[in-house]
């Protein structure tokens, strides 16, 4: 088992050193048969990454504990669900499966570019097969997966109790992943297109939708794990700050950055140096998170990933940046812009805005992540930079950021006249109004709450008054009634109404971060058998702890009634779980999810056996929304990044074959 | 501002234009450069320190007494009674994968000096009996196997995680400490440098 998953392995590593080497020579000494044949070695290789991580789910499955890794990740007692997930429960596996996702966005580039081949895509194929070298020479040298005891165990030491605590974790990694390794796609045209010096806006075109697909992933992602967060973790919230927490949110930012600035790059021709820029730092980004995360530089809550890779990945990381970088520095004076700014009152001019706020943020929080280091080696001290700096200077640009992204739509390209921008900013702006003075009225009053719940209705209205006015003027133009113009409408510019789902999505999380922010309530509370409390209008009554016996695990469960104006409203079962292999007890937190609130409530501890418990209640409002803003966002990428329907593409990376064949045809 | 017309041309090939030429390339670049090495090093300080490294101050000093139950239940096991004999303490778990990996230095040093006067004796580390006691038959742990409820034991040893391994010389001084998988040469040394007459 163990042979034969190092040995699938190795075949790998040989086909991605081949794969790179052939598309270099290839495209060097003009001998197209050789580039193809780069091309078509990126299936061969994800089938001998996925027979590897294969092996490994068999050898989890049949409780092959010969393994270390098995043994160290799985027992007999383990649910087989739990068993399957153990593939990516630590460091090893994992690797596997990024082994496997990075194979597989290969695999996708070559077929997607079966036809139709970018004069980069060499060059590409080189950049991301060398990553895959990277990557696949970490399994087989300094972390080995398939690492066998000389005597087999007869029974395995189970996953790590947090992470065999919920089903959540078996899809929040996976498309972190997705999102991650996405990355490696635009980071490897952009490095085409410097080594190449084809510097037009082809290699944009080119891997938007790549970018798109990653940002989607990680969006998603991001939303799983602040569910995961939320909903096991059991401390009221779903976000800390953690560097592992954000170094997931440092590539999201920088992805919808680009998604922006690329537009401006295509229809003006402007930023070319900047679009290089964000592609080679989304890229090295996302390998300084992997970094972070496995090298053990920094202690985080995931820490889970200890392991002695760090020199291997600083080493990566800095030919990332030097050879990124360095390239784009080497072709700056190549890369002038072709227009200036015409007016501030242009889409330009958001969009601009736009991604300096973006960086700006990237850069803050990536300073707050690795201050704890640069601090400890200049003065030898150990600090943690926590919420408050994270929340203090993030938020006011946070909220610049809604104000363009409310203002934004409303402006036109080139400049807008200001007549034309007081009609269209008329009803978001009293809609703004509106909202504060409701807030006022209600005596919810607190500045930054009142700001952000005023820019977020502003978005909210505006990107809604824009998707019907682009809607009924389509409707206008061709004659079609009432709902009948929307899917054409919206079929014909998919990006443009994407992205305004996007920012509806995202002012309407705006809403459930401040609001559960600034309005949560908390309490601690001991209560005995049969005792109340009182807590945000709820009155919660402990009835007493029962146990449950599971295979893995035995459950401390406290009953708690929960009534509300005298009415029964239901319980709440917050639990210990004891796990074998931990000291210390897991907590599991219950939640009355509500579409304005939720009631949350953790136990801390069970004293006297169980006739006194020791409880820590929430009560978050609208943290519903958030996970509705999340869906409507990814949704919005979703419809942004949907292919056109067949019989009308016109990809840009096609033209070049498709018109000889027209006209040869 | 104005509307400001740009070339087509200009953009579309702009190399063999402007004043600047390569060599204003390695401004940038060297900026560039200067940058990265600045993260490189920081980074690479944080790699750097490492705070496992420990001083086992425990070695030459007498082993704390120690007087527990056999894993398989009735007689227990006194330290003090071994006195005269060289003793490899081991503290193991059954969770532990390098308790795993030590299994067959740990087997074969326990094969080849069982006969000259050295005892071997497992301290089950944190476990629950019946899970070590499949783990040690599975293993072929054929010595003593003492349980230490409490941690109390392994405390008193400093023991701050297994595998841990001791060598105790036949006046009760601990003459060696391995931490981590030991190996059978490494065994093997400690044991005869324990041993009466051995250097």
């Amino acid at each position: 088992m163990d042979r034969l998953g190092t040995f699938a392995l190795a075949l790998s590593l040989a086909l991605a050193v081949y794969g790179a080497t052939a598309a270099i020579v290839g495209v060097r000494r003009g001998r197209p048969q050789l580039v193809e044949s780069a091309r078509t070695t990126a299936y061969s290789m994800l089938a001998l990454v996925v027979a590897a991580n294969l092996i490994m789910e068999i050898a989890i499955l049949s409780n092959d504990f010969a393994l270390r890794y098995v043994f160290e990740n799985s027992s007999r007692a383990t649910p087989v669900f739990f068993k399957v997930l153990s593939l990516w429960s630590a460091d090893e596996g994992s690797l596997l499966l990024w082994n496997l996702v990075l194979a597989g966005y290969i695999a996708a580039v070559a077929f997607r570019f079966r036809r139709a081949r970018p004069e980069t895509l060499p060059w590409a194929l080189a950049v991301m097969y060398l990553g895959q070298v990277f990557y696949l020479v970490l399994v087989l040298g300094p972390t080995q997966p398939f690492a066998a005891f000389a005597v087999a165990p007869p029974d395995g030491r189970g996953p790590l109790p947090l992470l065999q605590n919920h089903p959540l974790m078996a899809v929040h990694p996976p498309f972190l992943y997705l999102g991650f390794i996405g990355f490696t796609v635009p980071f490897a045209f952009a490095i085409a297109a410097l080594v190449t010096g084809r510097l037009s806006d082809a290699w944009i075109r080119t891997v938007r939708r790549w970018v798109l697909a990653s940002w989607i992933f990680l969006t998603i992602g991001l939303m799983l794990g602040a569910l995961w967060s939320y909903g096991v973790l059991g401390w009221g919230g779903y976000w800390a700050w953690d560097p592992v927490e954000n170094v997931a949110l440092l590539p999201w930012l920088v992805a919808t950055a680009f998604l922006h600035s690329v537009l401006l790059q295509e229809r003006r021709g402007m930023l070319k140096v900047w679009n290089l820029s964000l592609a080679v730092g989304g890229f090295a980004l996302t390998t300084f998170g992997t970094f972070l995360t496995r090298g053990s530089i920094l202690s985080s809550v995931h820490s889970f990933a200890q392991s002695p890779v760090g020199p291997m990945y600083l080493g990566f990381l800095v030919v990332v940046l030097l050879g990124g970088f360095g390239l784009i520095a080497a072709r700056a004076w190549r890369l002038r812009s072709e227009a200036r700014l015409d007016a501030v009152l242009s889409r330009e001019a958001a969009f601009l805005g736009n991604n300096l706020c973006l960086v700006l943020i990237t850069l803050v929080v990536l300073v707050g992540t690795i201050f704890p280091l640069l601090d400890q080696a200049l003065t030898n001290r150990q600090v943690t930079v926590g919420e408050p700096y994270f929340v203090e200077t993030t938020a006011p640009v946070f909220l610049v950021l809604l104000f363009l992204m409310g203002v934004g739509p409303l402006l036109s390209w080139r400049r807008t006249s200001l007549d034309r921008l007081r009609d269209r900013v008329a009803v978001p702006a009293a809609a703004a109004a509106l909202t504060l003075v409701v807030l006022a009225v209600a005596g919810m009053w607190n500045l930054p709450a009142a700001l952000a719940f005023g820019l977020a209705a502003f978005v909210l209205v505006a990107n809604g008054q824009e998707i019907v006015r682009g809607i009924r003027a389509f409707g206008r133009a061709t004659g079609r009634r009432a709902l009948a113009p929307v899917a054409p409408a919206v079929a014909r510019d998919r990006r443009r109404y994407g992205g305004y789902v996007v920012h509806i999505g995202l002012a309407t999380a705006a809403v459930a971060i401040t609001a559960s922010s600034v309005f949560a309530l908390r309490s601690d509370v001991t209560l005995t058998r049969g005792q109340s409390t009182r807590f945000a209008g709820y009155s919660l009554r402990y009835v007493g702890e029962r146990t449950v016996q599971q295979p893995q695990r035995r459950v401390l469960i406290a009953d708690v009634d929960v009534s509300r104006a005298g009415r029964d409203a239901g319980d709440v079962t917050p639990s210990l779980n004891m796990y074998p292999s931990a000291s210390e007890p897991i907590g599991t937190p219950s939640i009355r999810y509500g579409v304005l609130k939720d009631l949350y409530a953790s136990v801390i501890a069970f004293d006297d056996s169980g006739n006194r418990a020791t409880f820590r209640f929430f009560l978050n409002p609208g943290v519903m929304w958030l996970w509705v803003g999340f869906g409507v966002m990814a949704l919005g990428g979703l419809l942004a990044a949907w292919p056109p329907a067949r019989h009308r593409r016109v990809s840009p990376a096609e033209p070049p074959v498709r018109e000889l064949a027209e006209v040869s045809g | 501002m104005s509307e400001r017309a740009t070339s087509e041309s200009t953009a579309r090939h702009p190399t063999r234009l402007g004043g600047r030429g390569r060599g204003a390339v390695w401004i940038p670049v060297g900026v560039v450069v200067v940058i990265v090495a600045l993260l490189a090093g920081l980074f690479a300080f944080g790699l750097g320190r490492n705070p496992t490294v420990v001083q086992p101050v425990i070695v030459g000093k007498v082993a704390p007494a120690f007087n527990l139950s056999r894993l398989d239940g009735g007689r227990t096991l006194n330290l003090s009674s071994m006195r005269g004999q060289v003793v490899v303490l081991n503290f193991w778990a059954s969770w532990c994968a390098d308790c795993v990996v030590e299994n067959p230095a740990l087997r074969s040093a326990f094969q080849r000096y069982r006969d000259q006067g050295v005892r071997f004796v497992g301290v089950s580390f944190e476990d629950q009996s019946g899970t070590a006691r499949g783990f040690a038959k599975q293993m072929g742990m054929g010595w003593p196997l003492v349980s230490d409820p409490g941690t109390n034991t392994a405390i008193a040893y400093g023991v701050t995680g297994v595998p841990e391994t001791f060598v105790i010389d036949p006046d009760g001084r601990i003459v060696a400490k391995t931490i981590g998988p030991v190996t059978y040469s490494v065994l093997s040394e400690q044991i005869a440098h324990a041993m009466p007459g051995g250097a």
